[in-house]
């Protein structure tokens, strides 16, 4: 046997593709990104009117808390965001399950879904105006549309891959059509279902503000509205964060849905 | 229960897979239908119990099932078919829910086809932690608990290792040892055939047609321990359907 060169081990080739949590960077990344902004601006390398610093920022937001108005303008988005996004989403979840159930609900509606969905909904919110009328009513109703289309089309893919391997299952031990839907095809769609629920409520946050630039006294959308045309940039900043906020907070709520739902999977 | 298959033949869009079934499925066999790859084995257990019509001919109940049965037709099926978001108390309950039986009458079929199977002490545990054996079993109590007149049994073991498979085997002649059930049982594993089966069908490839039917005598317990005699007859099923299987191997699955 040859004389074996000087023996070494293996090389390590795996690892790596497998994110793990790391939560506490992600707070470390932002509040470097405040802290160089808020240096920027106190060097005067940052223009104030350019971009106000975060402390500004701040200071207009402890204003609006002082006066009482962040609670009704919070008060007026949040209530217009929860009815439009709970009704958009019951009635997308009804069409979607109708879609995936019945051949006939899928020949209408599956056409109707890709020609309306891609209309930018604050498009139409003129009309909406005209249907609804200038108070709540349109705005309830574009966040509602805009929630409805992504729902539709999240519930029907998740019950188009519920396996079917189960369905027959349920067939076969005698489940009433009642029980196979809300038994094996409701849950079996959830994994899709959720997520979907992500993408409704950050485009309803962002229909919020358009709904809100027409004709609305109080909510975050109006007061940003306002600031923009004072050119108030620190309140408009705290504006901004204000719905940043609320996108975090309905994030953290259907993240911590998904937990307590989809615990069944790995 | 006993049932008849009266000429059966069934097609897929043209392409005919069964042709022409007539068979007689005793009360307290296990009737076991082998074949090759393709051959209709399974499209023939869907037709039993009623998933799929045949194109032709008809399958037969002879006398009612018993009265206490819920599902007097019942699958087990090869890839398990458990709910991955329920227990294993709740797999079985799924299929009890329906005949509105009470809550104490349907905990008490629970707990009793869980001890059956040896799973009491999984009774809350999800399926995703469980082996392939126990999902099995699971699955196996879920059909024990409506009492079915004919179980309708699709390779339930061919997603098994071989070890766990013949521990599986075991748990099945026990359990119809204690009370004999009338079975189809549909396999492409011929060890698992001469092991189970008192009838073997063997089928034909595509069309499937009954080439033989080899009945074997030997009491089902005492096969573990009479394997040489069995094997004779595992040779003679293998001889009957090897050629077949190497031609079924080199069709095109929707040719």
């Amino acid at each position: 046997m040859p004389e074996a060169p000087q023996s070494q081990p293996v090389p390590f080739r795996g690892g790596g593709f497998n994110p793990r949590p790391r939560a506490l960077f992600g707070l470390a990344v932002m509040v470097a990104l405040i802290s160089i902004w808020e240096i920027g601006c106190r060097t005067g390398i940052i223009h104030p009117l350019v971009l106000p610093a975060p402390s500004e920022a701040a200071t207009a937001f402890m204003e609006l808390l002082d006066s009482g108005l962040l609670w009704t303008h919070l008060g007026a988005s949040l209530s217009r965001l929860v009815i439009g996004w709970t009704a958009g989403t019951i009635l997308g979840i009804a069409v979607g399950f109708a879609i995936g159930l019945f051949s006939l609900a899928r020949a209408g509606f599956v056409p109707l879904v890709a020609a309306i969905f891609p209309i930018p909904k604050i498009a139409l919110l003129p009309l909406f105006i005209i249907w609804f009328g200038i108070g709540e009513g349109s705005k309830v109703a574009t966040i509602l549309f805009g929630t409805f289309f992504p729902t539709v089309v999240a519930t029907y893919g998740g019950v188009d891959n519920v396996d079917r391997g189960l369905i027959r299952m349920g067939q076969s031990f005698g489940l009433s059509w009642v029980s196979i839907v809300r038994k094996i095809i409701l849950p079996g769609a959830l994994p899709a279902i959720l997520p979907g629920f992500r993408i409704s409520a950050a485009i309803a946050i962002v229909l919020l503000v358009a709904a809100e630039m027409i004709g609305a006294e109080f909510g975050v959308g109006a007061y940003i509205l306002m600031a923009g045309s004072l050119m108030a940039m620190d309140q408009l900043i705290a504006g901004v964060a204000i719905l940043s906020t609320i996108g975090l907070t309905v994030s953290w709520i259907i993240g911590r849905a998904e937990k307590a739902l989809l615990r069944w999977r790995v | 229960m006993q049932l008849t298959l009266d000429g059966i033949s069934h097609r897929y869009g043209g392409m005919p897979v069964l042709s022409d079934i007539s068979l007689d499925i005793p009360a307290g066999e296990i009737v076991c239908i082998v074949g090759p790859s393709g051959c209709g084995k399974s499209t023939l257990l869907r037709l039993i119990g009623g998933l799929e019509r045949p194109d032709e001919g008809a399958i037969l109940e002879h006398g009612a099932p018993p009265a206490d049965s819920l599902n007097p037709l019942t699958y087990i099926f090869q890839d398990f078919a458990l709910l991955p978001w329920r227990s294993v108390a709740g797999n079985v309950s799924l299929v009890l829910e329906d005949h509105g039986l009470g809550k104490a009458r349907t905990e008490a079929i629970i707990d009793d086809v869980l001890a059956r199977t040896k799973l009491t002490d999984f009774k809350n545990a999800l399926p995703r932690q469980l082996s392939g054996g126990m999902k099995q079993r699971v699955a196996i109590a879920r059909a024990l608990a409506v009492r079915p007149a004919v179980l309708l049994m699709d390779e339930p073991l061919s997603a098994l290792d071989s070890q766990t498979r013949e521990l599986l085997m075991d748990d099945l002649v026990g359990l119809w040892s204690k009370t004999p059930f009338t079975a189809v049982y549909v396999t492409h594993n011929l060890n698992e055939a001469v092991r189970l089966g008192h009838k073997i069908v063997v089928l034909s490839r595509r069309p499937g047609c009954i080439r033989e039917l080899v009945s074997i005598d030997m009491p089902l317990a005492e096969r573990a321990e009479r394997v040489t005699e069995l094997a004779s007859k595992q040779e003679q099923l293998w001889s009957l359907i090897r050629d077949e299987a190497a031609a079924a191997d080199m069709e095109l699955i929707d040719a």
